[in-house]
């Protein structure tokens, strides 16, 4: 506000008017004379959401891991027998899982990696010096995983009533299990991309990608495990978040406390730990 | 020159910047006058970035004062107050790589409230023809176009540009002049470092040559090239001319010597007075000097004898 007085103060200034006409096009006068503001909040932040959505979603290789893969394993495993998935219909078993690993998709191995390349080519830095605070910034991330995440899930339980999947219980039971699992991965996927090198990160995002997939009750019950490895993988985000959503899709119970008590302290952990240790360049 | 806000755009007393053993800055000091254009210049390593990141709030100084717009840009209150009145051109790239030219313009343009006219502004810098371009099939030229371009779309009030015009070919380099001129016209301040001695030249009110860390020399490009080492004057004539007469004619502070046979040399302030003297005591002696020049300090010869010539890491 009070540099509008300035700006205004400007404009008077003497100027050689005739150079204006072979400057280009905007070389009226005064096109430069500040106005300086930041846009309200919400535009900024809807802005950042919107460009960040943009960004996750043009990403050729992310949509193999947010997309494809997810997609093929659901229809592969419903309708091939290659792996034994107890009693029940095969795709009742395998939705729950493959909506955990479209979390892990998103949150996780995607946002790791796109943050991780915009830290090193100080996208991070360059925005910092912009009006958008860097809460902002976050919050942009979040609404592009939750975006990106609504249209996996529409994709995938579109796919599986197309494979006669039957689901039960409460959906908002379901909804809140992955909104943390989502907070979870987050803050893993950001702790990684905060403190590693992109490269690193864009490996390491990968391997524990697929390494989750086998083993954390995706398409492998982890009844399939021996009894202490079990007792392991359990613990796992993802084992946590696709046993819950089994345990209300396929089996109709309510919401698994003990599975999004498990998710809370991961949630916890590593958003504390990422934004205690995440460095920006 | 600004009516409004009496204090300079940037204050430096006593900057200090370590980074571990190494003190990067190092009791700094530099005030840039309000609408002015001011370059910082330097050998690589001296402190350039370091000093114009401490006041784009990336580094909080070890000690020292530090004002930019009369804010303090490392507290989170002087930062958030700061942001939306700077506009900020980095070395390094800061854009999405999988972004389009003209989408990351329009984003900062919609971080602002009364950003230029996109469209306008890519037309100028000559972005407009990329504008669909993927980021990362930019050439070198169009990025550090499209960087000013970002660093101006807010309107900015003081602008911070970290070697605009490395990497440029000359239109472009001097279309980057040529908004930097208008910048001024219209009351923006701008700061920016180079290593290319026209540039400053050109475009600067104010010239601060940093080496180590501090500022060693400062003053319009004019005071810096008189102040520095004094001008020459070249003649070729016979070998082992006795110059003992001439030197008793030129002014004080003149000499003159023979670096090499045959080869004349005098030095102090060239002013055509000068120069009449000297040919006055040719035409005494017979002596016709088969080729005179001239030549004034440029800020490039006041860079190299304020810094040395000897290269930096």
């Amino acid at each position: 506000m009070t540099t509008d007085s300035a700006a205004t103060g400007n404009t008077g200034r003497t100027r050689d008017t005739g150079a204006a006409g072979d400057a280009g096009d905007t070389a009226r006068p005064g096109t430069f004379t500040p106005r300086p503001a930041a846009a309200p909040l919400p535009r900024m932040i809807a802005a950042q959401a919107a460009l960040e959505t943009r960004m996750l979603l043009r990403h050729g290789e992310q949509l193999l891991l947010t997309v494809v893969i997810p997609t093929l394993l659901l229809v592969l495993f419903s309708t091939v027998e290659i792996v034994d998935t107890g009693d029940g219909a095969r795709v009742d078993f395998l939705t729950p899982g493959v909506l955990a690993l479209a979390v892990v998709s998103t949150a996780f191995t995607g946002q790791a990696i796109a943050t991780g390349f915009e830290r090193r080519y100080g996208v991070l830095k360059r925005l910092g010096a912009s009006p958008l605070p860097r809460w902002g910034l976050l919050c942009g991330k979040t609404c592009a995983v939750l975006v990106t995440l609504a249209l996996q899930t529409v994709l995938l339980t579109g796919t599986a009533w197309a494979l006669d999947w039957s689901p039960h219980g409460n959906p908002l039971a379901p909804a809140a299990l992955m909104l943390l699992g989502a907070a979870a991965f987050s803050g893993l996927g950001l702790l990684m991309a905060g403190t590693l090198r992109a490269e690193a990160t864009l490996a390491a995002a990968n391997l524990v990608f697929i390494l989750l997939l086998l083993g954390g009750g995706v398409i492998v019950p982890l009844e399939n495990f021996p009894g202490a490895v079990r007792t392991v993988l359990e613990l796992l985000p993802v084992s946590a978040l696709s046993t819950g959503l089994r345990e209300v899709l396929q089996d109709g119970a309510a919401m698994p406390w003990a599975q999004a008590g498990i998710l809370a302290v991961w949630s916890v952990l590593s958003l504390g730990a990422a934004a205690r240790f995440f460095r920006w360049e | 020159m600004q009516t409004a806000g009496a204090q300079a755009a940037v204050e430096a007393v006593g900057l200090v910047k370590r980074y571990g053993r190494t003190t990067a800055v190092d009791g700094l000091d530099l005030t840039v006058e309000r609408g002015s254009v001011t370059a910082v210049l330097g050998p690589n390593g001296a402190g350039k970035t370091t000093t114009i990141e401490a006041c784009e709030g990336y580094r909080r100084p070890d000690a020292g004062r530090l004002r930019v717009l009369g804010l303090d840009p490392y507290t989170p209150a002087g930062a958030a107050a700061l942001r939306p009145r700077i506009g900020v051109m980095l070395q390094s790239d800061g854009v999405y790589p999988g972004v389009r030219a003209l989408e990351m313009l329009r984003h900062l343009a919609a971080l602002h409230a009364h950003p230029l006219d996109v469209d306008a502004l890519a037309e100028r810098l000559g972005l407009a023809s990329c504008g669909r371009t993927p980021y990362r099939r930019l050439s070198g030229g169009q990025r550090q176009r499209l960087a000013l371009a970002l660093a101006v779309v807010g309107r900015p009030e003081l602008v911070f540009l970290d070697e605009p015009t490395a990497g440029l070919d000359p239109q472009a380099r001097h279309a980057t002049w040529e908004l930097v001129r208008e910048l001024r016209a219209d009351g923006v301040t701008t700061v920016l470092t180079t290593h290319f001695m026209d540039e400053a030249e050109e475009l600067a009110d104010d010239v601060a040559i940093i080496d180590t860390g501090r500022v060693i020399a400062r003053g319009t490009p004019a005071e810096l090239c008189r102040g520095g080492a004094a001008d020459t004057l070249r003649f070729g004539g016979p070998p082992a001319l006795d110059l003992t007469s001439l030197k008793a004619a030129l002014p004080a502070g003149a000499d003159v010597s023979e670096p090499s046979p045959g080869a004349y040399r005098v030095t102090g302030e060239i002013d055509p007075r000068l120069l009449a003297t000297v040919t006055a005591w040719c035409a005494q002696h017979g002596v016709l000097p088969d080729r005179i020049t001239t030549r004034r300090h440029t800020l490039e010869d006041v860079f190299l004898e304020l810094t040395g010539k000897e290269l930096r890491s």
